[in-house]
C-alpha cells in the first residue's frame, strides 16, 4: 500500500506542477494564433520563426474552407492569421472581418508577383487584405497503368463505370459541384436551383461508383495505388508525381476552378504585429522554398520561382499554363440562401446509399 | 478432446483478431519503404523522426499532462464527493448517484459539444477547457469506484477512534483511508485510462494548437498516412503492455486480487 | 452532527457538476429551441424526421445493433473459455484480452484502415493465395468491422467477471440434483451473468450509436451516421442550431435506451475493471 500512496503523492504532484508551469506560460503575450489548410506549411517553418523571434505559434489545420469559417465564427479562439481561398475571403471581407495589412510591415511581400495582386483583386479589389500563398487548379490525377489516358480530359471519366469503386471524388461542397456543374456546361458560381439540382442528380448517379470522398487524404491513396483517379489540386498532384511515376494530371476541357489561396488577418486577431512579422517571414525566399518544397503548389513568389530547376519552372502540373487558366473560372461566394441550399443538395449526396 | 481443440481454436482466432492488426503497425514502423505493403528494409528511421517531430512529442507530452492533472484532480474532487454522498439519507443518495451516472451514460459527442457550447459563450478555448472537460467526465467514474468501499468500510472503528480523541483527520487517514484506498487507486487509474484514450470530448473542446495524441492522429490522418504513426503506435503499445504488466503482475498486483 | 459537515464533502463536487454538467445541458437546450436569431422554435428537434436525419439514424442504429450483436456473440463463448483456464494462466490470458483496448483508440482504426485498403495488408494476403480481393473499406462493413474490434473488450470483461464470481457449488450442486449441462447453461449461468452482460451491452451499444470518428476515417464520406450529421452542423455548416437540436434528439434517445436496459438488469457498471 505505501508503494501505491507513494506513486500516487508523486504523479499528483507532477501533474499539479505541470498544469500550473503549462497555464503560467499560456498566458504570455507573445503569441501568434494560426489557422491554415492541412498540410499547407512546412512545421520546420514554423519552428524556425519561433526560434528566431521567440514568438509562441499556436498552429491550427482546418479541410475545407466551409470548416475554416465555422472555427472562425465560433469565436471560441481568437485567431491573428488565417489562410484560405479567394471565394471564402470574399465571403468574410463582405461581413466585414477582415482587417486591412499595412504592408510597411511586410517589407518582403514585394517578392510576390504583381500579376498576382492583380488576379487577387477580383475579390480582394483594392489589394487591402490579402496576401498571395499559393494558387492553381482542380484536375483529375490519375494513375496510368489503371486509366485509358484518351479519356482523362473530360471530367465524365469520373461517371465511367468501368472504373467503379476507383474513383475519389472532392469531399467538399464547392469542389464537387464544379465538377458536376462544368459536365454540365453551366458556371461554377451559378445560383439557379434548378441547374444545383441536376448537378446533385449527377453526382447521386456517380456516387456508386466512388470509392471514397475525401479531402487531403487523397493524394496519399493515389501514392499507394489504392485507386485509379481523384479529384485533387493541381499542387497535391504535382507532390505525387514525385513519390508515384505511374500518376499524371489533367485538367480536363470542360473547365475547372482556378483558386488562388491568401493570407488576411481577422477582425479577432489580437496580435497583428507578429501576424504581419510572420507573412514577411513567409514571404523571404528561403521559407518560401521550404514551403514550396514541403507543399509543391505553384507560388507567386517570383525569387522562388526563379530559383528552381529549369525543369520544375516548366512543370506545367504545379504552374498551370495561361490556355489551362483561361479556361478556369474563379469561384465565388454564395449568399446563405444559395449556401444553405447547396449545402443540403450536397449532404444528400453523401447520406445517399 | 475435440471440444477442448475447438476452444483452443476459438481462443486463438479472437487473439488473432485482436493482435493483427497492432502486429501489422509494429512491422511496418520498421519497414523502410514507402509503400505500405512492400518490405523494403528494416529501418529505424521513423523513430528518429518521431522523436524530432515537435508536435508529435508536443502532443505526447499534452496527453500526459491532461490525464495525469486530470485523474488527480478528479480523483480528489470524486474521492470528498463519495464521502459526502456517503453520509446522506438513502433518497438523496440515489439522486446523487443517478446524477452522476448522466455523464457516463451520455454519449461522448453530445458532453462535448454540450461543453464547447458553454466554452464558447463565456470564454476562449484553450488547455484549460480541455482540462475541466476531462475532470468532468472523469468523476463519476472515480465515485462508483470510492463508494462502495466506503459503504463495506466500517463505520465504528471510525467512531471509536473520534471518542478516544483523535481528530477527525487523523481518524480518516489512519481507519477510513487504508479501506477505500484501492478503489481511489481503481478509480485514478480508471480517469486516466479514460482521458488518456479519449477523442470525442478533446476534439470539441480543444483550443488552437494544442493537440492529445488522439486528435493530432485524427487530423493527420485526415491528411494522409506519415509511417511515424506507426512509430508512435509501437511505442505507446509497448508502454501499456509495460504498464499493465507492472499493475497486474507487479510487486502490489496481489493485493488488488482481493478485491472482488 | 457529524453526518451534516461530512455531506458537505459533497459541495464542490456539487458546484462543478452544476456548472460542467447542467449548465451545458441548458445550453444544448437553448439552442436547440432557438433560431439563429433567437426566436423560439421547434424546427431543429423536427429535423429529425427530415429524411437524410432519420435515415442516418436508421443507419447508425443498425450498425451499432450489429455491432452489439456480434460482441455478444464473440464475447460469451469467450468468457466462458477463459472462465474454465486453470487459476495460473487465467490472469495472464484475461491481461491479453485487454491489452490492445490499452492501444489509443486512433491508432486502432488506423491499423484497420491500413489492413482493409484496396491495396492493403489483407487484399495482398488473399491476392497470394489466389483468392478475390475483400473491397470492403469505405462501406459500413469496415466501420462495423472496426467498432468490434474497439469495442470487444467492454463486452468480454464484464460477462467474464459475472461468470467468474458464479461458484462451483451452484453448478455442482444442480448437476447433482440432475440437470443436464444445457438446463445449467439456461437457467444458471445465463441468468448469473445477465447483469454482466447488461452493462456490455451499454458499454459497447452507446459509443457505437453515436460514434463519428471511426466512420469518419474508414467511411470514406460515404457513410453518414447520426454523429456525423452533428458534427457536420456544428464544424462544417455552423448550424448549431440545428446540431443542438438532434444532439437533444440523441441524448434523449441513448437516455431513454439506457433506462430500458437498466430496468431489466442491476447495472453491473462499477465491477467491470
Amino acid at each position: 500500500m505505501k508503494l501505491k500512496k507513494a506513486i500516487l503523492c508523486l504523479l499528483a504532484g507532477l501533474a499539479l506542477s505541470g498544469v500550473f508551469t503549462g497555464c503560467g506560460s499560456k498566458d504570455s503575450e507573445n503569441t501568434l494564433t494560426v489557422l491554415n489548410y492541412g498540410k499547407y506549411l512546412d512545421p520546420e517553418a514554423i519552428e524556425m520563426f519561433e526560434e528566431e523571434t521567440g514568438i509562441k505559434i499556436d498552429y491550427e489545420e482546418y479541410v475545407t474552407p466551409e470548416n475554416m469559417y465555422t472555427k472562425y465564427r465560433a469565436g471560441a479562439i481568437d485567431y491573428d492569421l488565417i489562410c484560405t481561398s479567394d471565394y471564402m475571403i470574399e465571403k468574410l471581407i463582405q461581413e466585414g472581418e477582415v482587417l486591412e495589412l499595412n504592408y510597411k510591415n511586410i517589407p518582403l511581400s514585394e517578392n510576390i508577383d504583381p500579376a498576382h495582386f492583380a488576379f487577387s483583386q477580383s475579390f480582394d479589389p483594392d489589394n487591402k487584405y490579402t496576401l498571395p500563398y499559393f494558387f492553381g487548379t482542380v484536375g483529375i490525377l490519375y494513375n496510368k497503368d489503371m486509366v485509358d489516358e484518351s479519356k482523362v480530359n473530360s471530367w465524365n471519366i469520373l461517371w465511367d463505370k468501368e472504373y467503379s469503386g476507383q474513383i475519389i471524388m472532392a469531399d467538399s461542397v464547392r469542389d464537387s459541384f464544379m465538377v458536376a456543374l462544368k459536365i454540365l456546361g453551366y458556371s461554377l458560381n451559378t445560383t439557379d436551383e434548378a441547374k444545383l439540382k441536376e448537378a446533385q442528380d449527377l453526382l447521386l448517379k456517380q456516387k456508386p461508383l466512388v470509392y471514397s470522398y475525401l479531402v487531403d487524404e487523397a493524394q496519399d491513396e493515389m501514392i499507394s495505388d489504392n485507386a485509379a483517379m481523384a479529384v485533387v489540386y493541381s499542387g497535391e498532384a504535382g507532390y505525387a508525381l514525385e513519390f508515384n511515376d505511374k500518376l499524371a494530371f489533367s485538367v480536363p476541357e470542360e473547365g475547372s476552378n482556378m483558386w488562388i489561396d491568401s493570407w488576411f488577418i481577422p477582425k479577432s486577431a489580437k496580435h497583428k504585429e507578429n501576424a504581419e512579422k510572420f507573412l514577411d517571414f513567409l514571404c523571404r525566399e528561403d521559407i518560401s522554398m521550404m514551403n514550396f518544397d514541403y507543399v509543391y503548389y505553384a507560388t507567386p513568389n517570383v525569387k522562388t520561382k526563379a530559383a528552381l530547376d529549369l525543369e520544375l519552372q516548366e512543370n506545367t502540373t504545379i504552374f498551370p499554363p495561361a490556355e489551362i487558366l483561361n479556361n478556369c473560372e474563379v469561384l465565388k461566394p454564395l449568399d446563405d440562401e444559395v449556401t444553405m441550399k447547396i449545402n443540403l443538395l450536397w449532404k444528400e449526396v453523401k447520406a445517399a446509399d | 478432446m475435440v471440444k477442448k481443440s475447438t476452444e483452443r481454436v476459438y481462443l486463438a482466432l479472437i487473439f488473432l483478431f485482436l493482435y493483427l492488426p497492432i502486429l501489422v503497425l509494429i512491422v511496418l514502423s520498421f519497414n523502410d519503404s514507402k509503400t505500405r505493403v512492400q518490405w523494403g528494409g528494416f529501418t529505424l528511421k521513423w523513430y528518429q523522426k518521431l522523436f524530432s517531430s515537435g508536435p508529435i512529442m508536443e502532443a505526447f507530452f499534452t496527453t500526459l499532462l491532461i490525464s495525469l492533472a486530470s485523474a488527480v484532480i478528479s480523483t480528489l474532487l470524486g474521492m470528498l464527493a463519495a464521502l459526502g454522498i456517503d453520509a446522506m439519507k438513502k433518497r438523496n443518495q440515489a439522486i446523487m448517484i443517478g446524477a452522476t451516472n448522466i455523464p457516463l451514460l451520455n454519449a461522448d459527442i453530445v458532453t462535448g459539444l454540450s461543453m464547447m457550447l458553454l466554452f464558447v459563450r463565456f470564454t476562449q478555448l484553450g488547455l484549460t477547457t480541455v482540462l475541466i472537460a476531462h475532470i468532468t467526465f472523469n468523476i463519476p467514474y472515480v465515485i462508483l469506484n470510492v463508494l462502495p468501499k466506503l459503504k463495506q468500510s466500517s463505520r465504528t472503528a471510525y467512531e471509536a477512534a473520534l471518542d478516544l480523541g483523535a481528530t477527525p483527520l487523523y481518524a480518516f487517514f489512519k481507519i477510513i483511508w487504508p479501506q477505500i484506498c484501492p478503489g481511489v487507486f481503481s478509480g485514478f487509474l480508471m480517469a486516466m485510462t479514460m482521458s488518456l484514450d479519449d477523442f470525442s470530448i478533446t476534439y470539441f473542446t480543444k483550443g488552437a494548437g494544442i493537440n492529445t495524441l488522439s486528435t493530432m492522429i485524427y487530423t493527420e490522418m485526415r491528411k494522409g498516412i506519415r509511417p511515424e504513426m506507426y512509430a508512435l503506435s509501437t511505442i505507446l503499445f509497448l508502454l501499456a503492455l509495460v504498464l499493465l504488466l507492472f499493475m497486474n503482475f507487479g510487486p502490489s498486483a496481489h493485493k488488488d486480487k482481493n478485491r472482488n | 452532527m457529524y453526518n451534516l459537515k461530512r455531506q458537505l464533502l459533497a459541495g464542490p463536487y456539487l458546484l462543478w457538476m452544476a456548472g460542467f454538467i447542467l449548465l451545458p445541458v441548458i445550453m444544448i437546450l437553448y439552442y436547440a429551441f432557438t433560431t439563429t436569431s433567437g426566436h423560439f422554435t421547434l424546427l431543429n428537434i423536427s429535423s429529425i424526421f427530415a429524411s437524410i436525419h432519420l435515415k442516418s439514424l436508421f443507419l447508425s442504429l443498425k450498425l451499432a445493433l450489429i455491432c452489439t450483436g456480434v460482441c455478444l456473440l464473440l464475447s460469451y463463448p469467450l468468457a466462458m473459455i477463459l472462465n474454465k483456464m486453470k487459476e495460473k494462466s487465467q490472469g495472464f490470458i484475461v491481461f491479453i484480452f485487454i491489452l490492445p483496448m490499452w492501444m489509443n483508440f486512433m491508432l486502432r482504426i488506423l491499423a484497420w484502415k491500413l489492413l482493409l485498403s484496396n491495396n492493403g495488408v489483407i487484399n495482398t494476403l488473399l491476392e497470394a493465395l489466389g483468392l478475390p480481393a475483400l473491397d470492403i473499406l469505405n462501406t459500413p462493413s469496415a466501420v462495423v468491422f472496426c467498432m468490434v474490434y474497439d469495442f470487444l473488450p467492454f463486452m468480454i470483461l464484464p460477462i467474464y467477471n459475472a461468470m467468474a464470481r458464479i461458484e462451483d457449488d451452484i453448478l455442482e450442486a444442480a448437476s447433482d440434483l440432475g440437470a443436464g449441462a444445457v438446463t445449467v447453461f439456461f437457467k444458471i449461468i445465463v441468468p448469473l451473468t445477465m447483469p454482466g452482460v447488461i452493462s456490455g451491452i451499454t458499454m459497447v451499444f452507446v459509443p457505437a450509436l453515436t460514434s463519428f470518428a471511426i466512420s469518419d476515417l474508414l467511411g470514406g464520406g460515404k457513410v453518414l451516421l447520426i454523429g456525423n450529421v452533428i458534427e457536420q452542423a456544428f464544424m462544417q455548416e455552423y448550424n448549431w442550431n440545428l446540431g443542438s437540436g438532434l444532439s437533444l434528439v440523441l441524448m434523449i434517445f441513448v437516455i431513454a435506451s439506457m433506462a430500458l436496459m437498466s430496468a431489466k438488469g442491476e447495472e453491473g457498471g462499477a465491477g467491470v475493471w
